[in-house]
């Protein structure tokens, strides 16, 4: 298999988070904590605006690892791709009128037991320049050899 | 949160047209979420849930456990096998440790009597105990 994009890193992309995507989110997801629905509580709470849930970082990086997923050099076979493991570790909470900047990198494409590993690793950051959220994301292609 | 404590389980059932309200807000519109037809012609039994909504039902396990977002410091998952709407998913979770204010949280996810969300490890930031 084709390794050669192993390293490449992408441009990166700005996503401006505001309060209703954060409340499509939240319901989306079953949030019923008052902090992602309500400016009120949110600033209550010391907050500037209302908070994103965590895996809201799929949201703000999704702009930035599409490219690299679907990127000819990195040569993912589709039809044969199932999404096998992500991780996440974030830092300072994302609040709405953030604008969190995400770069993505390929960590490693590897063969195992006849599957494909291609790993993609993606770093978003605010504008005060803190790392909100580091993700991990592990595409496997069923049958490689 | 102590070694060998059980988190609160997280029940929830998705209804029919989650994965339609889920693909808007994340923005993933693979059709394998949202077109019944699409996805049975891909050898699908029908609309599957994405896997990334399932991670966020074992977050909000997390998260309401240990008292809100800022709570959760990582969260890694094994995704296995695929969800559906329309039937109840199960997040449990045991403490295995806790170490400098964090606990590390064994969690799952289970549909259907099958593990969906398998090997899952949360990094749970404890609240700060005044006095």
């Amino acid at each position: 298999m084709n390794t050669d994009a192993v390293g490449k890193t992408y441009a990166p992309t700005v996503y401006a988070v505001g309060r209703e995507k954060i409340k499509e989110y939240a319901l989306a997801v079953g949030e019923t904590n008052p902090l992602h629905l309500d400016p009120e509580a949110a600033r209550a709470a010391g907050f500037r605006d209302v908070v994103a849930p965590p895996m809201f970082c799929v949201v703000y990086s999704s702009p930035s690892i599409g490219p690299a997923i679907f990127d000819p050099d990195v040569g993912i076979n589709f039809a044969m791709m199932v999404h096998g493991g992500q991780e996440f570790a974030w830092g300072p909470l994302v609040v709405a009128g953030d604008e969190i900047t995400t770069t993505v990198s390929v960590k490693s494409i590897e063969e195992r037991a006849g599957n494909g590993f291609y790993v993609f690793e993606s770093q978003s950051v605010n504008q005060e320049g803190e790392t909100v959220c580091t993700g991990t994301w592990t595409n496997i292609v069923r049958g490689m050899s | 949160m102590n070694p060998g404590d059980a988190i609160p389980e997280l029940r929830t059932t998705p209804d029919r047209f989650l994965t339609v309200r889920y693909a808007g807000a994340s923005g993933d519109f693979n059709p394998i979420h949202i077109d019944e037809e699409f996805a049975k012609q891909v050898g699908l039994p029908g609309r599957i849930l994405h896997g990334l909504w399932t991670m966020a039902q074992v977050a909000r396990a997390q998260t309401e456990a240990a008292g809100g977002p800022q709570s959760l410091a990582r969260l890694a998952v094994q995704f296995r096998g695929m969800g559906v709407p329309e039937a109840e998913l199960e997040v449990t979770g045991e403490v295995r440790e806790v170490r400098d204010g964090v606990a590390i949280v064994d969690t799952r996810a289970v549909q259907n009597g099958k593990a969906i969300i398998r090997n899952a490890e949360a990094e749970v930031r404890l609240p700060t105990i005044q006095g």
